[in-house]
């Protein structure tokens, strides 16, 4: 019970609490929740219909139908889990590496901090976009590899943020009377520096989705990774390529995708105020 | 994973022009500037000293034209509409910043702060993607031809009015883009670094000896607070020279990231290798400057 409430609870109060940050968590929730169920209700119908291509909304297809006459909520739906997936993984490998390297590199020093911070600083330089294109073009990508690929390039941002701040608490009263009290490398760690590096890092685990969430699309959209599911930028793709600057009618296509991914943008970037809050007792309005 | 680009172009020379295999690894090898039989780290030795020399190989999609040639003709596209997206919207955004610092609270920040925010959250060729849509497209604001290349394809590339005209007609669109995408950043950090630097006390002092107001917001809070700034300027840049395949794919704008785009589409391995080095180089160099422009404008990092 003290579980619940510590973990669910009180999280879920101070979240209800900030009114931007409740909005950006219900949008998230919203999102998950169609990815993950939505396409059990909404069923994906791929024949094509001619006589229904580009019409706009009705209740019937609440975001109109595409170039083929097949509606597009229903391809909204389907194509969100892979856009989640990327970016939930990416986010979640990206906080990983740079939390375990960070603070590795900053409680350490010496040798290893030199060798992290080098290869942070040389990863730093090179732009990931056009890395990622050109590896795409080399190998075949899948959307895990993907993920790894993105996290494995995004670490060293977070990461140089955590040294400085595992460095800078180290040398905190608190700390030392830890140390004095003999509590062992894993306490300090664990309970008396994480809670101050968490902030960080719910703030970074958004920034680090969003940021997949960019690449990942735009490679997509760029057509450089093959179209092995009916995802959000296959969807931007194809409908830019049937000529979204030709035909007028064609707006619901292209712009549905477009928004979708706006929306989860939004929605994350609003929930990371409410993150913050949950982390950060200091920020709150009691 | 394939094997290396070289052994496909030479396969591919073999089966579909039904070249003999050593005369296709010759082609190759004219191609690359590279003796193929040599271990591996001769031949990177061998692609330095050419690189030293400004010799990237040759493109594979138009046979005979120089890499090199083509970044040339590519990259200044992107160094004119990227620097000037960049130096306007860091203009803007600082303005805008100071404003919202200022009057925070007031609407007009509420304003520019929402705005800001859900700029920030939108993804930059997304942003391109609507503009093109909805301004060219849909609305018939600004003619689509405008939207699509560098210039237009009747004019004669040279130092004449028209032809500079066009250019500016047709950078709007990206320029637009970036502008929108990025102003948002810099409002937002001067906005909070403004705020800070409100607080300190040579900015009391500096009212308690009753200085005009202009010459407190512009020398002493305005120029403290952008400090920051720098700092992120350069990461900015590489992330708009990385994200510019992006943009000028959906404008078809003829700069480097185009360029990028063909060659990963056409697998033209040699331009696709020198671009991606002519990318980094910028950013690696902007980096450079941007510290040095940093040392310019805050005396106290100079050297003495």
């Amino acid at each position: 019970m003290e579980l619940l409430n510590k973990f669910l609870i009180k999280p879920l109060k101070i979240i209800y609490q900030n009114k931007v940050g409740f909005i950006g968590f219900l949008i998230v929730i919203f999102y998950v929740l169609m990815a993950v169920i939505g396409p059990l209700f909404i069923p994906l119908d791929k024949s094509p219909k001619p006589e229904l291509m580009y019409q706009p909304p009705t209740w019937e297809h609440p975001l109109g139908t595409d170039y083929e006459g097949r509606d597009i909520l229903s391809q909204i739906v389907h194509g969100s889990r892979d856009v989640l997936y990327v970016a939930f993984l990416a986010g979640f490998l990206t906080v990983l590496i740079a939390t375990l390297l960070g603070s590795f590199s900053g409680f350490k020093g010496g040798k290893w901090d030199f060798l992290i911070m080098a290869v942070a600083d040389i990863l730093l330089t090179i732009p990931q976009f056009p890395l990622l294109s050109v590896l795409a073009a080399v190998m075949r990508l899948d959307y895990t590899f993907l993920a790894v690929l993105i996290s494995v390039l995004s670490w060293p941002t977070l990461a140089r943020a955590i040294r400085s701040q595992v460095l800078s608490l180290k040398e905190r009263d608190f700390i030392e009377a830890a140390r004095a009290l003999d509590l062992g490398t894993r306490h300090i760690i664990f309970t008396e520096m994480m809670p101050n590096l968490m902030p960080y890092i719910a703030i970074n685990f958004i920034f680090a989705m969003t940021g997949a969430i960019y690449t990942q699309v735009g490679l997509v959209f760029l057509g450089f990774v093959p179209f092995v599911s009916h995802n959000w930028g296959v969807m931007i793709n194809i409908a830019w390529t049937k000529g979204a600057i030709f035909y007028k009618q064609s707006i619901y296509y292209i712009l549905s995708p477009i928004m979708a991914i706006v929306g989860f943008q939004l929605g994350a970037i609003l929930f990371s105020r409410s993150l913050e809050e949950i982390f950060n007792p200091r920020l709150r309005e009691e | 994973m394939p094997s290396n680009p070289i052994d496909v172009y030479i396969t591919n020379l073999v089966s579909i022009y039904g070249m003999s295999y050593e005369d296709a690894k010759a082609m190759a090898a004219s191609l690359f500037s590279i003796d193929i039989d040599k271990p591996i780290h001769e031949q990177f030795i061998d692609y330095f000293s050419n690189l030293l020399q400004g010799n990237l190989g040759e493109s594979y999609l138009s046979t005979g034209t120089p890499v090199i040639d083509m970044i040339g003709a590519f990259l200044p596209w992107t160094l004119f509409s990227v620097s000037l997206s960049l130096l306007t919207s860091f203009t803007l955004g600082i303005a805008l910043g100071i404003i919202s610092a200022y009057k925070r609270g007031s609407l007009i920040d509420n304003i520019l702060t929402g705005l800001a925010s859900v700029l920030r959250a939108v993804p930059n060729y997304l942003l391109g993607l609507l503009i093109l849509v909805f301004l060219g497209v849909q609305w018939n604001i600004w003619p689509v031809q405008y939207m699509r290349g560098a210039y237009s394809s009747g004019i004669t590339p040279g130092f004449n009015l028209p032809f500079i005209v066009d250019v500016f007609k047709h950078v709007l669109a990206p320029f637009l883009t970036y502008v929108l995408s990025t102003f948002g950043t810099w409002m937002l950090a001067m906005k909070a670094s403004t705020i800070s630097v409100l607080g300190e006390d040579y900015v009391t002092v500096a009212k308690a000896k009753g200085l005009e107001e202009r010459r407190i917001t512009f020398s002493y809070v305005g120029r403290n607070a952008m400090l920051p700034l720098f700092t992120t300027l350069a990461i900015s840049l590489g992330f708009i020279f990385g994200g510019s395949t992006l943009i000028e794919s959906v404008f078809i704008y003829r700069g480097v990231g185009l360029l990028l785009w063909r060659s990963i589409n056409g697998r033209d391995y040699p331009v696709m290798q020198g671009v991606f080095l002519i990318i980094t180089i910028s950013v690696v160099v902007s980096n450079f400057l941007a510290d040095l422009l940093y040392s310019l404008i805050d005396p106290r990092v100079r050297r003495r």
